[in-house]
C-alpha cells in the first residue's frame, strides 16, 4: 500500500494516442494493494491496452465483484464508468447493463474467489449467453484478503505458505469457458505484459463473451516454493501456444513471415489478430482440440498461455435476442409508445 | 551493456546534475533541504565550505547548476538554486561560532597570493585553515578583486563582500593591500615557499576603429569604467550612451549607465541576440530597465565633431552558416546605420596580462600569453608557482575561480609537504538508506507540478534613482520554502539490488516518468530505442543491472527520474532502495572547516 499520490509529472516526451491522450490519462487512483501485487500489473496492462486502442475512457464500463481483484477498477481508467457489485454478482449486473446500453464497452474484472467459488454460476451463464464483454479473472489461487487460504483454482498438491498441501481439485476456468461457449478464450500472466496487452486489446475488440484467465501471483501469500502460482513457477512452466500481435484495421501488415508460421485472423470490426505459432499444430479455431490440448498439457504440469480459442464471427446476446440497437436511455417516447395502431397489430399477432 | 558500477562515486555524482555541473561541486540538494527545514546557518556552512562566498555567489553566480537542473527537464524551469543560496546567506544569523579558526600548530611554511580576488581568497582560506602562513597582496585597499571593482553595487552590496572576505582574512591571513606586485622576481626574492597567482584577467580589449583616438575622451573601456564607478571616481554619464559588447560586463555597464544619468542607453552587439555571452537573466534585467539590445551590427567608426563624440556608425550584417556549421557574419548590403551618442562604453572582452612576471623567471607562457600549467594541479613550469582563476586559463567566473582555488590549495599543501602534487586526495563519499519505516522516508519525496517562483525586485523607479539600491530583494523565508520544495532531491539515489528482485513489474508500473525497463540486454544505442519511454538524452546515463532470474536486465534511464521513491515504495522485496549520496570534495584544511558542519 502506498500513501503518496503518484506524481502528476510525466515523461516530457510521453506519446499521445489518436485522441491526444497520454497513457497517464488512463490511470486511476493509486493502488492500495500490497506492493508487488500481480493485480497492479494487470491494471497497468489494461491501461496500456485501452490507451493503445485509442478508446475514450468514458465509453468504457468497468464492473467488479468483491476481493483484491475486484478493488482494482479503482486503479485504472479513472474516467470510466464503474460498478463495484455484490460478491460474485458482477456477471449479472454487467449483463443487465449491457442489455440496457450496448454502446459501452464492458470490462468485467473478477478474481478466482469471486468467479470460481461464490460466483461460479454467474460466470457460467455470462459465458454461455455470449454477453459482449471482456471477462478478466485475476487468478492468484488464494484468498488474499483473508490471509491466504486456498481458493477453488488452487492446484491439487500446491503448498500453502505454511507448507500445507491442497487436497481439492482445481477448477480450470479456461476449460469451463471453452465448454460453456465463450467465443474468445485466452490465458495470460501478470509478469508478461508483452503477451498480456495484445490479449486484452484483442478481447476488447472481440464481439461476444471474451474470457481471459490471468495468473497473478499473490506476493504476500502465494509466491513461495511449492506454490503453483508464484512468479518463478509460472515462468518455469509457461507454455505459450502462440504470440499475438493485435493490429487495428487501419495499419498494414508489412513484415513477411515464413508461410505457416503466422496466421492472420480478421475480427468482425476489421481488426486483425496476427498469431505467431509457438506450439506446432495448435489450432485456435478448434474448440474441441483446444480443450484436449489444454487438458493434456495441464496433466503434464504445464501452464498453457496465449490466445487459446477465437471465433472471429461470433454473435452476442443482443443478436440472439433481437434487441433494439439504440441504448434504452436514448429511446424517445415515439419509439417507446408507438401508438394504438402498433398495439392493435401486436394484439392481432397474439390471437 | 556493461553493468553499471555504482561503487564508483562518479556514477551517482553525475546523477546529481547540479552538483556535477558546479565547478566547486557544491552539494546543492543538501543545502536546499536545510533551507526548507529553516536551518539557514547550516545551509550557509555547506555552501561556505564548498564555495567560500555563498552571499556573493547567491547574487552573482553564473549558475552552471541551473541549466543542468533535472526539474528543468521535467517542467519548464529549473530550481532557483542561486537565489536559494542567497537565502541561506541572508537568514543565517551569526555564524562566527561555526567558522574555523587558525590552528595553533603552524607548519612554518609561507605562501604568497597575488591578487585578492576569489581564487586567491579561496587558496588563502584553505591553506590558512591548514596552518600555513598566507600573505595576500592586492593593489587596492580592500580585498575582493573584481568582485569589488566590477560588479555594480545594485547587484551586490558592499557589506556582503566585506563580510565574506572578512571570514577568510579572519583566519589569520596577512594582507599587504595597497601593494601592487610589480615584479615576480622580487616576490620570489622574499623567500616564500610557494606563490599563487590569482591576479585575474585585468586588461580590457579595445576597439581600434576610425575615430577612437580623436573621441577618446568620451570612449571608455568597460571594466575600467565599472571600477571607476565602483570606487566613486565616475558619478555621471552622458544622456545618450552606447554599450558595445554582449557579455555580462556589457550588461553591468548599461545598467550602471542608466543609473548615472543615461536616459537613452543602448546595447549594440555584432552577433545575434541568442548568441550573446551574457546570462539570459542579466539580459532580461537590462531590457526590463528599458535598455534595447540591437544585434547584428558591426561598429565601423566613432563619429566626432571638433573632439566631441556625436555617435557611431554600424554595418548591418546577417549570419550565414558554412558547410561545417560555422557562422559567418556577412554584410546585408544595407546602408550603414548611425546611432547618436554622447558616450560609448566598450565591453568587447578582456585579456590576461602579466607585465609584472619577468620572462626569465622560469615561468613559461604559451602563444596566447597564458601560463603553461598542469590543468589539474595548476602548477606552472616553476614548481613553487601556481595559477588559478582568470589568471590561469583566461576569463571565466567567480565559481570557477573558487574551484581553482581549492585545487591549487591542495597542490600547494602537497608541495609544501614534499609530496607528489599529482596524487590528488579522493572525495569523501557516504551513501545511506533513507528508509525510516514502511512508508516513511527521511526526505520529502512528494513531487508535484510546481512552477518556479520569482524573486521580488525593488520598484524600477527607485532602482534607477540610486546606483547603490540593490535591485533584487531576495526570497523571503516563505517563498524560499516553496522554491526549495521544487528540488527533486536528486542526491537521494535509486539503488537496485538484482538479487532481491522478483521481476513483478511493480516499479515499472508505478514510475511516473517510465524510466525503468526490464528487457533483453543489448548495445546502448539499440537498447535506448526500446526502453519504455523515449531515451534521447545520451548525456544522461543508463543504470544497467544484470543478475536477474529471467536473464533480462534492468535498465533505468536517469534522465528524468523524479527521485520520488515510488519504485522503492512499491517494491515488495526491497530490491529498490533510496539512498542519500553525499560527495564531499577533498579540501585542504577540510577537517577544521567541517568541524561544525551538520548534515541534513
Amino acid at each position: 500500500m502506498t500513501f503518496l499520490p503518484k506524481p502528476k509529472l510525466h515523461h516530457p516526451d510521453l506519446p499521445t494516442n489518436a485522441l491526444g491522450l497520454t497513457r497517464r490519462d488512463y490511470e486511476g487512483a493509486i493502488s492500495t494493494l500490497c506492493a508487488g501485487c500481480g493485480h497492479d500489473s494487470i491494471s497497468a496492462a489494461i491501461v496500456r491496452a485501452v490507451f493503445e486502442l485509442d478508446l475514450p475512457p468514458h465509453r468504457i464500463a468497468k464492473l467488479s465483484g468483491i476481493g483484491c481483484s475486484s478493488k482494482t477498477p479503482t486503479y485504472f481508467l479513472g474516467a470510466a464508468h464503474g460498478f463495484n457489485s455484490v460478491h460474485g454478482r458482477m456477471p449479472s449486473v454487467l449483463t443487465g447493463a449491457n442489455l440496457a446500453n450496448r454502446d459501452l464497452i464492458y470490462l468485467g474484472v473478477s478474481g478466482d474467489g469471486d468467479s470460481a467459488s461464490i460466483g461460479l454460476g454467474q460466470f457460467a451463464h455470462a459465458m454461455r449467453r455470449g454477453v459482449n464483454m471482456v471477462y478478466i479473472v485475476e487468478n492468484n489461487g488464494v484468498y488474499g484478503l483473508t490471509k491466504g487460504q486456498f481458493s477453488a483454482t488452487s492446484d491439487k498438491g500446491a503448498k500453502s505458505k505454511k507448507g500445507v498441501a491442497n487436497t481439492d481439485s482445481a477448477i480450470d476456468l479456461v476449460g469451463m469457458a471453452l465448454q460453456l461457449g465463450a467465443t474468445f478464450v485466452g490465458r495470460g500472466f501478470s509478469g508478461d505484459k508483452t503477451q498480456l496487452v495484445p490479449l486484452i486489446k484483442a478481447a476488447l475488440r472481440h464481439k461476444g463473451a471474451a474470457f481471459i484467465d490471468c495468473i497473478s501471483p499473490c506476493v504476500q501469500f502465494n509466491n513461495h516454493v511449492g506454490s503453483t502460482k508464484s512468479f518463478d513457477y509460472v515462468r518455469e512452466h509457461n507454455e505459450a501456444v502462440n504470440r499475438l500481435d493485435f493490429i487495428s484495421g487501419r495499419e498494414e501488415i508489412v513484415t513477411e513471415y515464413e508461410p505457416g508460421t503466422v496466421e492472420v485472423v480478421a475480427q468482425h470490426d476489421g481488426s486483425l489478430l496476427k498469431l505467431r505459432k509457438l506450439a506446432a499444430d495448435y489450432d485456435p479455431h478448434d474448440r474441441v482440440s483446444a480443450l484436449g490440448y489444454l487438458q493434456s498439457r495441464t496433466a503434464a504440469g504445464e501452464i498453457v498461455t496465449g490466445l487459446l480459442y477465437v471465433d472471429p464471427d461470433a454473435e452476442d446476446l443482443h443478436d440472439h435476442m433481437g434487441t433494439v440497437e439504440t441504448p434504452l436511455n436514448a429511446l424517445t417516447e415515439a419509439e417507446l409508445c408507438p401508438g394504438s395502431a402498433a398495439l392493435e397489430k401486436l394484439n392481432a399477432a397474439l390471437r | 551493456m556493461q553493468a553499471t558500477d555504482v561503487s564508483d562515486p562518479t556514477y551517482f555524482h553525475k546523477v546529481v546534475d547540479c552538483q556535477w555541473a558546479c565547478p566547486a561541486h557544491t552539494p546543492v540538494p543538501e543545502y536546499i533541504r536545510l533551507i526548507a527545514a529553516g536551518r539557514y546557518a547550516d545551509a550557509y556552512m555547506v555552501n561556505w565550505k564548498s564555495n567560500v562566498f555563498p552571499g556573493i555567489l547567491g547574487r552573482t553566480c553564473d549558475r552552471p547548476c541551473e541549466p543542468a537542473c533535472r526539474r528543468g527537464r521535467v517542467e519548464e524551469e529549473p530550481v532557483a538554486i542561486c537565489r536559494l543560496k542567497r537565502v541561506a546567506a541572508d537568514y543565517k544569523g551569526d555564524i562566527s561560532d561555526l567558522l574555523p579558526t587558525a590552528p595553533r600548530e603552524r607548519t612554518g611554511k609561507r605562501v604568497a597570493c597575488v591578487g585578492a580576488g576569489p581564487a586567491s581568497l579561496a587558496v588563502a582560506r584553505d591553506l590558512a585553515a591548514a596552518g600555513h602562513d598566507v600573505t595576500v597582496f592586492d593593489g587596492e585597499q580592500r580585498g575582493g578583486g573584481f568582485i569589488r571593482s566590477q560588479i555594480p553595487k545594485f547587484r551586490l552590496p558592499e557589506s556582503v563582500i566585506d563580510e565574506e572576505v572578512g571570514y577568510v582574512l579572519g583566519l589569520g591571513v596577512t594582507t599587504r593591500f595597497g601593494e601592487r606586485v610589480a615584479s615576480m622576481s622580487a616576490l620570489l626574492g622574499e623567500g616564500y615557499d610557494a606563490i599563487f597567482v590569482g591576479c585575474g584577467a585585468p586588461r580590457a580589449r579595445d576597439l581600434k576603429i576610425p575615430g577612437r583616438q580623436e573621441a577618446a575622451q568620451h570612449i571608455h573601456l568597460g571594466i575600467d569604467w565599472l571600477s571607476s564607478v565602483s570606487f566613486g571616481h565616475v558619478t555621471r554619464v552622458g544622456k545618450r550612451v552606447l554599450v558595445l559588447g554582449g557579455g555580462n560586463t556589457a550588461m553591468d555597464c548599461c545598467r550602471s549607465a542608466r543609473r548615472l544619468g543615461g536616459a537613452e542607453v543602448k546595447v549594440v552587439v555584432r552577433s545575434g541576440f541568442e548568441e550573446m555571452k551574457a546570462s539570459p537573466w542579466e539580459k532580461e534585467d537590462a531590457m526590463h530597465e528599458d535598455i534595447p539590445i540591437l544585434n547584428y551590427m558591426v561598429p565601423t567608426a566613432f563619429i566626432h565633431e571638433g573632439g566631441r563624440l556625436t555617435g557611431m556608425t554600424f554595418q548591418k550584417v546577417r549570419p550565414e552558416y558554412d558547410a561545417d556549421g560555422r557562422r559567418n557574419l556577412v554584410p546585408t548590403g544595407e546602408p550603414e546605420e548611425f546611432l547618436p551618442a554622447d558616450e560609448v562604453l566598450v565591453a568587447v572582452g578582456q585579456e590576461n596580462s602579466f607585465p609584472w612576471i619577468e620572462r626569465d623567471a622560469g615561468i613559461a607562457f604559451d602563444r596566447h600569453g597564458l601560463p603553461v600549467l598542469n590543468a589539474e594541479t595548476l602548477q606552472s613550469t616553476r614548481p613553487e608557482v601556481f595559477f588559478g582563476g582568470d589568471a590561469a586559463f583566461g576569463p571565466k567566473n567567480i565559481i570557477w575561480a573558487v574551484a581553482h582555488g581549492h585545487q591549487a590549495a591542495i597542490s600547494i599543501d602537497l608541495f609544501l609537504r614534499g609530496e607528489d602534487v599529482a596524487k590528488r586526495p579522493p572525495p569523501e563519499v557516504t551513501q545511506v538508506s533513507q528508509k525510516m519505516g514502511i512508508h516513511e522516508w527521511t526526505y520529502d519525496n512528494a513531487v508535484s507540478i510546481d512552477l518556479r517562483y520569482k524573486v521580488p525586485h525593488v520598484e524600477k523607479a527607485r532602482a534607477l534613482a540610486d546606483i547603490k539600491a540593490e535591485v533584487e530583494l531576495g526570497f523571503d523565508p516563505d517563498l524560499a520554502f516553496h522554491e526549495a520544495q521544487r528540488c527533486l532531491n536528486c542526491d537521494v539515489q535509486t539503488v537496485f539490488a538484482p538479487k532481491l528482485c522478483i521481476e513483478c513489474d511493480a516499479c515499472v508500473d508505478i514510475c511516473p516518468v517510465d524510466c525503468i525497463t526490464f528487457t533483453q540486454d543489448g548495445e546502448e544505442a539499440e537498447l535506448r530505442a526500446r526502453l519504455n519511454a523515449p531515451s534521447a538524452n545520451t548525456a544522461q546515463d543508463l543504470y544497467i543491472s544484470h543478475g536477474l532470474k529471467t536473464g533480462r536486465i534492468m535498465a533505468k534511464d536517469e534522465d528524468v527520474c523524479l527521485h520520488c521513491g515510488m519504485c522503492a515504495e512499491r517494491c515488495p522485496t526491497g530490491a529498490w532502495d533510496m539512498q542519500k549520496y553525499f560527495l564531499d570534495l577533498a579540501q585542504v584544511g577540510a577537517k577544521r572547516a567541517a568541524r561544525a558542519m551538520v548534515h541534513a
